[in-house]
Order: C-alpha cells, then structure tokens, then sequence
C-alpha cells in the first residue's frame, strides 16, 4: 500500500475516535509540554544569576582567600589570610590593574535621629564604585586619604537614606552603627531591584579600614575586587595579580597559592551550576512523564488493535500484506504522539510567555530542547507502537474474521 | 480443462485441538471452469468453509496440490497470498464485514487501497461503478448502520467486484437475510457471473443453491455428490433460464 494511503487511513481511523485521540495525545502533551517548560524555567534562571554576575562590573576580578584544605582543617592560618596591604600590593605591581578595592560586609543596625534600619554595611575604597559601576547623586564619596586615616564617613544607599532620613537630605547628618557614630557624605543613584528581586540600594557604604577597626574588630578582609584595563588584559591581569600576591604573602617559589582569582566566567560557572543540575533534573522528571505518556499511547493502541480485530482480518482478506497492517497502526501510533508533540510544545510556548509576562519567572524557551523533545515524542511513539502493531500484523485472518 | 479457474487435487486439513486430531478436509479433488456458478452444500461441520478459506487462499491445505488460474498457490509466500486475495479473488461474507463509521463509498474502495497500481481517482470512480452496479448509486455516502442488511450486503458485493477477480468466493451470503432481500442477492451473483465471473458460494438452503449451475454436496470432508443445478430460475418474474451460464430463453 501506498504511505500516503497509510497516513490517510491512519488519520481516518484517529478522527472516527477525537475523543480517544486526544486523551491518549494528552500524555505526549503534558510530557512534551514539561520537558520544554522546565528547561525553558531553568535556562532563564541560568540566564538571571548570568546577568547578575555580569552586573557586577566589566572586566571584573575577585580575588579571595583560598579555602583549600587537607584533613579536614584550613590550611590558612592568619598569616595568608587578605589583608588592606595586598589591596595596596596588587595596585602597586599590577599595572594592567586599573581599579582595585578591598571588599568587607557586615549586616548591621544603623540608628539615626530615632530612626533604625537594618542593613549591609560595605568597607571599601573609593574604588570599589568605579568597579561596581555606582553614581553618586547627592554629596561625594569618601576619598583614599579618609580611608588611611580611618575617618568615620559613611555613603548611603537611596533606601537606607529614605528609611532613615524621610524628607531631609542627609548630607551633614549622623548615623550610628553599632554606636559609632559616621557622618553622611553623599548618597548614592538607585539601582533598583537586581533580576532576583533584592533591593541593591539597601546598603552603606564606608572606608574599608574604618569598617575593620570600628565595626568588625579584625584584621582580614573578605576578598578583593579588581578591574582590569580592558578585555583583551583580563588574563595578563590576572597573571599580574597573581605575582603580587605571590610578593605580599612572601610565597616561596614551590609554595603553592593560598589565594583564589575568580573570574567573571567562572564565578558565572559556579553560580550557575546549582541552575544547571536543577534544569537537568526538572528535564528528566519531565521527561519521565513523556515515557509515560508513551506507555498510555501503547495501552490505548493494544485496545484498538483487539476491537479492530474484525477490521484487520477484512483488511487481510482484501489483500493487506502483514507489513501494510503494522504501518497502519505504527503510523497511528505515531500520528499521535508527533500530534501530540506540537501540541505540547505550543502549550509550552504558551506557559512561558505567560510565565514572562505574568510572574518574575524568567523562562527562557531553547529551540534545541524543542527539536529533542519534538523528536523523542516521535520515537516515543515507534517505540510503544510497535509492540501493538506488530501483534495486529501477526494476526491470522481467519481467527480475526472469526473474532466476536 | 485449459480454462480452469480452480484444481484441487487430494486437498487435506487438519486442525489438532490437543491430543484431537479433525479431519476437516479428507481429499478434495476437483476442477471449477471460468464462469461457473457452483453452489456448495452441507451439514454444519462439514468442512465447507474450511474449504472456501483454503481456496481463498486465507488458508494453506495440510496437504494436497492447489493451482488457482494454473498457479500452484503452495509456493506463494505470504505477502505474494495477500496479493493474490487482492487482485484475483473477492469475497463475501455472511456477516457483510463492513468497516462500521466508514461510507459505502470508502468501504468498497478498501481492496484498492492495497494496489499500488491503482490511482486514488481511479479507485474513488471504480468504487461508484460498482455501487451503481449492485444498486446503490444513492447510498455511497451512507454508513452501514444507515443501511438495511440487504443493503450492506450488496455494498460488501460491490467491495468484492471491485477488483474484477477472476473468482468470488461467499459464505453463506444470505444466511443473516429474509427470503426476499436472499432473492435480490442471488439476482446480483447471478448478474455477475453472466458477466463472466467465477462464482463459489455456501449455503444451507435449497432455493439459494439452486441459482448455481453446479452444486456440490458435502460430509466429513469431502465431496459426496457433484450435480448440475436443478435449474436456473428467477422466482421474482416466473421466468426460467436455460442450462449453461444462464441465457434467458
Ligand atoms: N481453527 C480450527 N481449529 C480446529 N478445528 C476447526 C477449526 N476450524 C474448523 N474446525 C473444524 O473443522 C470442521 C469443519 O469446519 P467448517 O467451519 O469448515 O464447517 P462448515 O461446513 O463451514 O460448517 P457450518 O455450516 O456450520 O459453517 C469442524 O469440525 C470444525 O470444528
Ligand atoms: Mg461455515
């Protein structure tokens, strides 16, 4: 017989049934459907902590103390730990190095004329806003000179000088930290909310070497941010940097680092692995209700065949040969879940516009994951239906005429 | 003997059930002409429709040499037997076998679709003719259950003419149809084969069997008597035909 006729027939039969069609397409549909929904949900929160990083600032570096260990205890005594002077080393020797700053964070309650606010309080230098790409709009920021002398000055983020200071400008004025009392110098532009809905404006910002005596009492800072020149310098940077670090801990050649550099790309890497191992995961359950779906084709497709036991033995004493008898079903089968599969993929389409537009879930749709899953339902749908087929074609026209 | 359509020679089937052996076919032999209308009858259990399957080619004897056409149907393979359903016999059948949900029409047309050969044009205006030849030129777009019995029989007719066999092959074709509706049917099988097609039909009813030229009796399997018709007649005018294939005097 002719393909075409096959197909025809096969059509045929699928449209005498909608009703049973479209309930046994329904597993392809939702399984189809998942596959590309969940990796759409996890590729676009991929996507969201890859932008966050890359929000962070161009051509950025972050250098952090290495947290290696051997038997369970770190190796790095207080003597390798990142202090201010390593800040100053690798701005010294690091000449592709264009800005540097350390980078200190405590959660703190900031108090000011009987206002209080609970907030992040960054110790940096002046640097740290070209780095990370912040404005000032009111006032100025703190200079390299109030860092050494550890001045007790203090820039605000637009939400911390909103919550303390409502209608004032706070220019002038006094907060206190942890009973420290700082003066405001300037606040800083809002940056709004970042892709995981957290306000980046809540915060102030004060020298770095205020922040170690006055407020976390230690020596060490947490890491160091770092701009390269340009692009092209990112790894002659960090070879730079990574020599004079070498110099400031005084590291003897053999001695391995006791210092981390992060790049952007593998800060992204890091970040992004959770997202990855979650989207793999969301895929396979996914994908496991396609198999499923697959079953429910073979289960409504061994039915067919045993009511259409008469109709295959006629179709026999006509003249259909075993092979055009296992095409008929094996195309119903696949009829069905290629159907199935498109109309899965415009639900999934469909949900993740929806999800874009109507929640903060970024879902991102990827055409090759469309494609695998459009082609796995297809495969789905030969696999589970040549075990139904096949027992159509093997039947024996006789006993199938015969069949009540 | 050089226009023989069927030769059976020491035909033989057996079916086992367990440790029982049935002998449904003990040594059929016989020759059927191009344009014979034969009848075969018998008791229930005597191996008539055992016989009409093996000729129909859905079966293979146990033993015994078949040629259909010349052909030793033997050594066929399976797909070449579906083949030679297909294009050289039609059959009809006591229950009609019609695809429920599906037109007179497309029904008739169903034997085409397995013929490559056949355009979908071409099927779609042979099945018309053939409806228009059992009558039903009104009804090609009505589905089984819109139609009478006899009505669905003529349509499974029209699907086994469809392919202008060489043979067509009916098990008791009446046996599910009032008398008169039976008459109207034989008319039609008689029609068919003063057109020259071979006719092999089973009944357990003397006035059906009595529109054949040829009737065979069976028992146990075989062939107990091979008698020329009574006599060809058509009740519904009075008329009587000839001997032979069926002048009309
Ligand atoms: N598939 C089978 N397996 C076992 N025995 C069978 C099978 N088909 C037929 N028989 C036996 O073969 C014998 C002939 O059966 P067949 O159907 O040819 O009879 P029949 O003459 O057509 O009878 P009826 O007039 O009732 O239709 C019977 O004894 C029957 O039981
Ligand atoms: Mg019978």
């Amino acid at each position: 017989m002719k393909l075409t006729n096959t197909i025809k027939i096969a059509f045929k039969n699928l449209i005498k049934n909608k009703m049973r069609s479209v309930l046994t397409s329904l597993g392809v549909i939702i399984g189809v459907g998942s596959v590309i929904v969940m990796v759409a949900v996890g590729t676009g929160s991929q996507q969201k902590i890859k932008n966050q990083i890359a929000s962070l600032g161009s051509n950025l570096l972050i250098i952090s103390q290495n947290r290696e260990r051997t038997g369970g205890v770190f190796l790095s005594g207080d003597t390798n730990r990142l202090t201010l002077d390593d800040a100053e080393n690798i701005k010294k020797y690091a000449p592709s190095v264009r800005w540097a700053s350390p980078f200190i964070q405590n959660g703190a309650q900031v108090i000011a004329d009987g206002q209080n606010w609970n907030t992040s309080v960054y110790g940096v230098s002046p640097d740290f806003i070209n780095i990370r790409d912040w404005e000032i709009s009111d006032g100025s920021f703190f200079t390299e000179a109030d860092n050494r002398v550890k001045k007790k000055v203090a820039v605000l983020g637009k939400t911390v000088a909103d919550q303390l200071f409502p209608g004032q400008d706070p220019i002038g004025m006094t907060i206190r930290v942890r009973n420290v009392p700082f003066r405001v110098l300037g606040v800083l532009a809002a940056k709004g909310k970042n892709s995981f809905g957290m306000d980046q404006d809540d915060l102030v910002m004060a020298p770095a070497a205020t922040v170690m005596t006055r407020l976390s009492g230690s020596r060490f800072i947490r890491s160091i941010y770092v701009s390269a020149w340009s692009e092209k310098l990112m790894s002659t940077c960090e070879t730079e940097i990574k020599e004079a670090m070498r110099i400031s801990h005084k590291l003897k050649p053999g001695q391995g680092d006791d210092f981390t550099i992060g790049t952007q790309d593998e800060i992204i890497q890091m970040a992004t692995s959770t997202a990855v191992t979650l989207t793999l995961l969301l895929g396979a359950i996914a994908g496991v209700s396609l198999l499923v779906g697959g079953i429910g084709i073979m289960n409504i497709m061994l039915v067919s065949v045993t009511e259409r036991t008469r109709e295959i033995g006629l179709r026999m004493a006509v003249g259909a040969r075993g092979k055009d008898i296992l095409m008929q079903f094996l195309i119903e089968a696949l009829v069905l879940s290629i159907v199935g599969g498109l109309l899965g993929i415009i639900l999934a389409v469909i949900i993740s516009l929806g999800l874009n537009i109507f929640t903060s879930i970024n879902a991102i749709i990827n055409v090759g994951i469309i494609i695998l899953s459009f082609l796995f339902s297809g495969s789905v749908g030969v696999f589970f239906g040549f075990f139904p087929a096949r027992k159509a074609a093997r039947l024996d026209p006789i006993d199938a005429l015969k069949y009540e | 003997m050089n226009d023989a359509v069927i030769e059976l020679k020491d035909i033989r089937k057996k079916y086992r059930m367990g440790d029982i052996e049935v002998n449904a076919l003990n040594g059929i032999s016989m020759v059927i002409q191009r344009g014979e209308f034969v009848s075969v009858m018998g008791s229930s259990g005597s191996g008539k429709s055992t016989l009409m399957n093996i000729l129909g080619c859905l079966d293979r004897p146990t033993d015994g040499e078949y040629l259909l056409e010349g052909i030793n149907v033997q050594s066929l393979s399976g797909d070449e037997f579906a083949r030679v359903r297909n294009r050289k016999i039609g059959f009809v059948f006591q229950v009609f076998n019609l695809l429920p949900r599906t037109t007179a029409l497309e029904n008739v047309e169903l034997p085409l679709l397995y013929n490559r050969e056949i355009s979908l044009n071409d099927s779609k205006q042979k099945a018309m003719d053939a409806l228009t030849r059992v009558g039903l030129k009104d009804r090609m777009y009505h589905e089984p259950n819109k139609l009478s019995g006899g009505q669905q029989q003529r349509v499974a007719i029209a699907r086994a003419l469809i392919t202008s066999p060489s043979l067509i092959l009916a098990d008791e074709p009446t046996g599910n149809l009032d008398s008169r509706t039976s008459e109207d049917i034989m008319l039609i099988f008689k029609e068919l084969n003063e057109s020259g097609i071979t006719i092999i039909l089973v009944t357990h009813e003397n006035d059906i069997a009595s529109w054949a030229g040829r009737i065979l009796f069976m028992k146990d399997g075989r062939i107990t008597s091979d008698n020329a018709g009574k006599g060809h007649y058509r009740k519904n005018n009075g008329s009587l035909l000839s001997g032979g294939n069926g002048e009309e005097t």
